[in-house]
């Protein structure tokens, strides 16, 4: 390699580590100052704890933090399981199935996807609210599914599409009919797809905030975004405290991506990919 | 995509099934299988965004039974709202520097990462991180990073000698947007520099090659190969981060709730702030629903320009 390749080599690293830092320096902060006394934290910012305390970490863990926990594994596990079984329902039929209204139909599920959800919640509060479901966690499960619908159709249908037809044809000639091919064929075909719609739409509404902010009010029916946001309120002053908070909090998904990286990135730009 | 459709949808008509019994089976199937999706669509979709334009003719608290009609009271008085337009203009300052800073980084993100193969996989993996963060847990731990005495941002600057820069960066009016649009690119970038990154990787080896055989330099290899063979995912991009900017909430909620004295309002903060606070539930759905009109049409332009662009 030339003298030119060397300082190349060295300008991508020094610029790779540069944001490096941008990108770490943060989580650095938010991990370390969990460990310290806030005493400490305020005389150092910067350093590591002299010693590693563990008081913020029980704090936190002898308060709700499972019980936001548990919370959002129901909401997502349940609205998950809904979207993949609507979704590929529906996906099957604009795959597989050629009729008249086909076009017409994807394509509003398609707009889907550009709707905000802000023009939804007044109306849907005020239904959530006369259905008598008001802050329970049954009330974010359909707009969650309904929300995640459109992309997950939209790509399991390109998905679908992909499953050699021949499978099908022959299937068809020994008289299987559409409902037992989609149940016996197709489904078990698109178990990879539907393995990267579970993680993308648990990704996203792992962290989603908005309908769980105007759709549940008690500490009981919080979900984690909700439950970190109430902390906050009530320990503002105690920085480490909110700091063991927020790396608890973090912590599901970074460990999840650090084990399943690949399928994991996989599934969260899935969404994006489309083009 | 869409003449494979084509393609597909035809020679499937000339195979129709042989077997008789089909035909009310398929019906059923299609039928049955929709159902479910449009169901929930018309419940959580269709029917609000028709029930939110009814909403914005009323006058209503959300708890009385009575909604007094006025007409369109509620979007005459929204055009001569300073706020609303003032969260538009905001609204608008964001999709343009998102544009200007995420995808530009995000590219020179990807392209670093490309360049440096394999070594670079721990930064790449760091990198990624800001994007697993729910927006809450950013928001609440950038409050404290950006806190004027006890911050990361104000104490670095004070260790580098330049404390006179030192601002209080969320609640001084002049520099709150930036502040809260550097979390954003700092949240989002690793989105656009994974979909860049995988892009780059689809293109083949070969073509480097060749272009260096036949002496091209590494830079005009980026700006007359890779950039236009990147195309279309930068309009895919670009696409996703002006709709993602128009409906931004969650950040700026955490961080400012649309403060001090509305430097960072949005329209969906304003949206919430009237019908959920204030009690507004009309005004609040003409917010909701000149959202979404201004949303679809420019979700539509664009789409029409992109569609343009590829025939």
């Amino acid at each position: 390699m030339s003298i030119g390749g060397s300082i190349k080599r060295s300008v991508i690293y020094l610029l790779a580590t540069l944001w490096l830092l941008v990108a770490g320096v943060p989580f650095y902060f938010m991990a370390q100052t969990g460990f310290k006394k806030q005493f400490e934290f305020l005389t150092s910012i910067w350093g590591l704890p002299k010693q590693f305390i563990l008081t913020n970490y029980a704090t936190i863990l002898r308060g709700n933090f499972f019980h936001f926990l548990a919370n959002s594994l129901t909401v997502v596990s349940v609205s998950v399981f809904l979207i993949l079984v609507v979704s590929s329902l529906a996906a099957y039929v604009f795959a597989r199935i050629r009729f008249g209204l086909s076009g017409v139909l994807f394509t509003a599920v398609i707009a889907g996807l550009v709707i905000p959800i802000h023009v939804t919640l007044i109306p849907v509060y005020l239904l959530t609210t006369r259905v008598g479901l008001y802050d329970t966690l049954w009330a974010l499960v359909g707009p969650y599914v309904a929300f995640s619908i459109p992309i997950t159709v939209f790509l399991l249908t390109e998905f679908m599409r992909e499953i050699p037809r021949e499978l099908e044809d022959a299937a068809r000639i020994d008289g299987c009919g559409p409902m037992r091919s989609f149940f016996t064929l197709i489904l078990p075909l698109s178990m990879p797809g539907l393995a990267t719609m579970a993680i993308y739409n648990a990704v996203f509404l792992w962290n989603e905030f908005v309908f769980a902010f105007i759709l549940t009010s008690s500490t009981a029916k919080r979900t984690l975004p909700l439950g970190i946001w109430e902390y906050q309120g009530q320990y503002s002053a105690n920085i480490p405290i909110i700091m063991a908070l927020l790396t608890l909090s973090s912590l599901p998904l970074i460990v999840a991506y650090l084990i399943g990286q690949e399928r994991l990135v996989k599934g969260i730009m899935a969404g994006a990919l489309r083009g | 995509m869409g003449d494979t459709f084509m393609a597909t949808a035809v020679s499937d008509r000339l195979r129709k099934p042989r077997r008789r019994a089909s035909q009310r089976e398929y019906t059923l199937t299609i039928v049955l299988f929709l159902l479910p999706l449009f169901a929930l669509l018309a419940v959580f979709i269709i029917w609000p965004i028709i029930s939110s334009f009814q909403l914005s003719l009323t006058k209503w608290n959300g708890i009385t039974t009575a909604r007094e009609f006025i007409g369109f009271a509620n979007w005459l008085q929204l055009l001569r709202d300073p706020v609303f337009w003032k969260a538009l203009a905001n609204n608008i300052l964001i999709v343009v520097l998102s544009l200007v800073f995420q995808l530009p980084i995000g590219m020179a993100l990807a392209v670093l990462l490309d360049k440096g193969g394999k070594r670079l996989r721990v930064f790449k993996t760091i990198y990624f991180f800001p994007l697993l963060m729910s927006s809450v847990a950013s928001g609440i731990l950038f409050k404290y990073v950006y806190d004027p005495t006890f911050g990361l941002v104000s104490s670095f600057l004070r260790g580098v000698g330049l404390g006179s820069l030192v601002r209080n960066w969320l609640g001084d009016p002049q520099v709150v947007l930036f502040s809260v649009l550097a979390v954003i690119c700092w949240e989002y970038i690793p989105f656009y520099m994974i979909l860049f990154l995988a892009a780059m990787t689809g293109i083949p080896e070969e073509l480097h090659e060749a272009a260096v055989i036949d002496g091209a330099t590494e830079n005009q290899y980026f700006w007359r190969i890779t950039l236009p063979l990147l195309y279309g995912t930068i309009r895919v991009a670009a696409a996703l981060s002006l709709i993602g900017s128009l409906k931004y909430f969650d950040l700026i909620w955490v961080m400012t709730e649309g403060g001090p004295t509305r430097a960072t309002e949005l329209m969906a903060t304003y949206m919430v702030k009237e019908a959920f606070q204030a009690f507004h539930m009309g005004y609040g759905s003409t917010i909701a629903s000149a959202m979404f009109v201004i949303i679809m049409v420019i979700a539509l332009v664009v789409l029409r320009i992109t569609r343009r662009k590829e025939a």
